[in-house]
């Protein structure tokens, strides 16, 4: 995975200030969609450290996003955003610890079905049980911010909150992936048992990604459940975990802004989709097709 | 007492169905290589031909047959058009191709039928008790289907252990390599596993579709549970699928029934702890 250079993001930093300046030209309704592709970029985002960064294709990651977004109904309302933000990385990084320290004990196809049905295990924790408000969802109270926001001024104040935590999440990660523990992660998607040959701690190095993408996943569910107001089991199903890694194909899984790329070209592949049929999956299942079968290096990989 | 051992042949039949569905999920996997997240439609696939043979003709017990027959020449299918060429592909393409094949395979069924909940009305034939002990009486249909999957099972094991096309499986399992090289046709053992694996699966189908009811996405429950059971049997080993399945069956069942709440998860940790002792599973080799 390629971090882009210093040119690849003044061209993101420009694009993350063009749809700053929505609020001047365009409909709230569009800001809500921005909005959308921002968390989910978020989301795909906090996947890549996986599976760019390692190798690693997890399908446990929707969990860790339900979490993060349940922690929010779970806190009860009224707390503070300052709470509820740590709360939910904190949360999720603990479930992605505990999935990890099991998952990561297998490799390859094993890895895959581990990291399914323990993925599964946390939607049927809020499906089956009450804990969560039960099967439907439920409507939450938005945590408190700094000022109360009015309803008309929401689609606004939310869309620029989620591109001020998308943009940090993705400095986060440029600048970690640049370290040498980023270094090492390539290393292991290279050739793992070459990397633990040379005497790194493998097992260990895994594990941190692990917590460390889970709790970033947390992240984003937090935001969609502050920006939606709604939280549902879905959001942990493993079909949410395929869209994520969806968004990373179709983007560009060897690059590290390919997520935000395919997270947005998704939503408006959906959008438009939308209006054309309701046939939701055919579009979906045909876009997984042009992104797997023609796009082979994603839409970040199109300029070589 | 009475009520448990209903519960515990429910949970061996439940499990025997997971078993139909978890045997092919692992002799796909061992032979060829590929991860096929689509099996839980095949299983859908089959409950819906069963909801639409038994809806047109009366007749339910031409479904199963037609389950079969339908599946072998379905699988055999797929497995030419698409899945040889998914073999060569990196885990994460496959996860996504199969995944894609899921969607479409729910909007055909939408296209082609609805998106309603149907009942298929247990064959009147079997329509009936059957007193087993004392007071204690069990569908004549459960047992039945009880029977199929033993009859069914046996007839896998014989042909995998003691035909010279099951030797071939057994070592395409084992070591895909070596078949290439023994000068035995990979290609045409790929598409028999395939074929047999999705003809299972539409049985499977087929057979729970009186036992419930038939409903979109009715396959992602019994995919993720026959995940588990691949993942506690071991890669590629019908024993530990078969022995895998009827302790999940047997869990999950008597879970909904004594602890619903805990049901769904009773099972993960069950395989949680089997990762913990035994990390490629119960059967796995070495």
């Amino acid at each position: 995975m390629t971090r882009p250079g210093a040119r690849g993001n003044l061209w993101l930093g420009l694009a993350a200030l063009a749809l700053a300046s929505m609020p001047l030209w365009a409909a709230p309704w569009h800001m809500q969609l921005a909005s959308t592709a921002a968390i989910a970029a978020m989301f795909a985002l906090s996947l890549q450290l996986l599976a760019g960064g390692a190798g690693l294709i997890s399908l446990a990651h929707a969990g860790f996003f339900g979490l993060g977004a349940y922690s929010v109904y779970l806190l009860g309302g009224g707390r503070s955003i300052f709470l509820t933000l740590p709360a939910a990385a904190l949360l999720a990084g603990l479930a992605a610890a505990a999935t990890g320290y099991l998952a990561l004990r297998t490799r390859g196809f094993y890895f895959l079905m581990t990291t399914l049905a323990f993925g599964q295990m946390l939607f049927f924790l809020f499906h089956d049980t009450p804990l969560g408000g039960g099967a439907d969802g439920v409507f939450i109270a938005r945590p408190d911010m700094i000022w109360t926001v009015p309803k008309a001024a929401r689609p606004v104040v939310f869309l620029l909150l989620n591109l001020t935590i998308l943009t940090a999440m993705y400095l986060f990660l440029w600048k970690l992936m640049g370290s040498l523990f980023g270094h090492a992660l390539s290393g292991i998607r290279a050739n793992e048992d070459r990397m633990r040959a040379m005497g790194h701690d493998v097992a260990g190095l895994k594990l941190t990604a692990f917590v460390l993408a889970g709790a970033l996943a947390g992240v984003a569910g937090h935001m969609a459940a502050v920006t939606d107001a709604f939280v549902s089991p879905e959001l942990l199903g493993w079909h949410h975990a395929a869209e994520a890694l969806l968004m990373i194909l179709l983007g560009g899984i060897g690059h590290l802004h390919g997520p935000i790329l395919g997270a947005f070209a998704l939503t408006a592949i959906r959008e438009v989709g939308q209006s054309i049929t309701e046939r939701q999956r055919l579009v979906e299942g045909l876009a997984i097709l042009a992104a797997v079968l023609l796009l082979r290096r994603g839409i970040a990989g199109l300029r070589r | 007492m009475e009520g448990f051992l209903a519960q515990l042949l429910n949970g061996l039949q439940y499990g025997l169905l997971l078993f139909l569905i978890g045997s092919g999920l692992t002799l796909i996997f061992g032979v060829m290589g590929v991860i096929n997240l689509a099996h839980g439609s095949l299983f859908m696939i089959g409950a819906y031909l069963a909801y639409v043979v038994a809806t047109l003709t009366g007749e339910f017990w031409l479904a199963p047959p037609a389950a079969v027959l339908g599946g072998l020449a379905f699988g055999a299918l797929l497995e030419r058009g698409l899945f040889r060429k998914f073999r060569e592909r990196e885990h994460l393409d496959q996860v996504l191709l199969t995944f894609a094949l899921i969607l479409l395979f729910e909007e055909a069924r939408a296209a082609l039928l609805d998106n309603q909940f149907h009942a298929v009305a247990v064959p009147p034939s079997l329509d009936f008790s059957i007193p087993v002990t004392g007071g204690f009486a069990y569908s004549a249909y459960r047992l039945a289907v009880l029977a199929i999957c033993l009859a069914v099972a046996a007839v896998m094991f014989a042909f995998v252990e003691r035909t010279r096309i099951g030797a071939s499986i057994r070592a395409a399992a084992e070591n895909p390599e070596m078949v290439d090289l023994l000068g035995l046709d990979a290609r045409s053992i790929h598409t028999l596993v395939f074929a047999a694996g999705t003809a299972l699966a539409m049985l499977a189908g087929a057979l729970a579709a009186p036992l419930q009811s038939v409903y979109p996405g009715m396959g992602d429950g019994f995919l993720i549970l026959s995940f588990i059971v691949v993942v506690i049997g071991g890669l590629g080993s019908i024993a530990g699928a078969f022995w895998a399945a009827l302790l999940v069956g047997s869990i999950d069942t008597l879970g909904k029934v004594y602890a619903p709440q805990i049901a769904g998860i009773s099972v993960c940790v069950l395989m949680a702890a089997v990762l913990l002792w035994r990390p490629n599973g119960l059967f796995a080799r070495g």
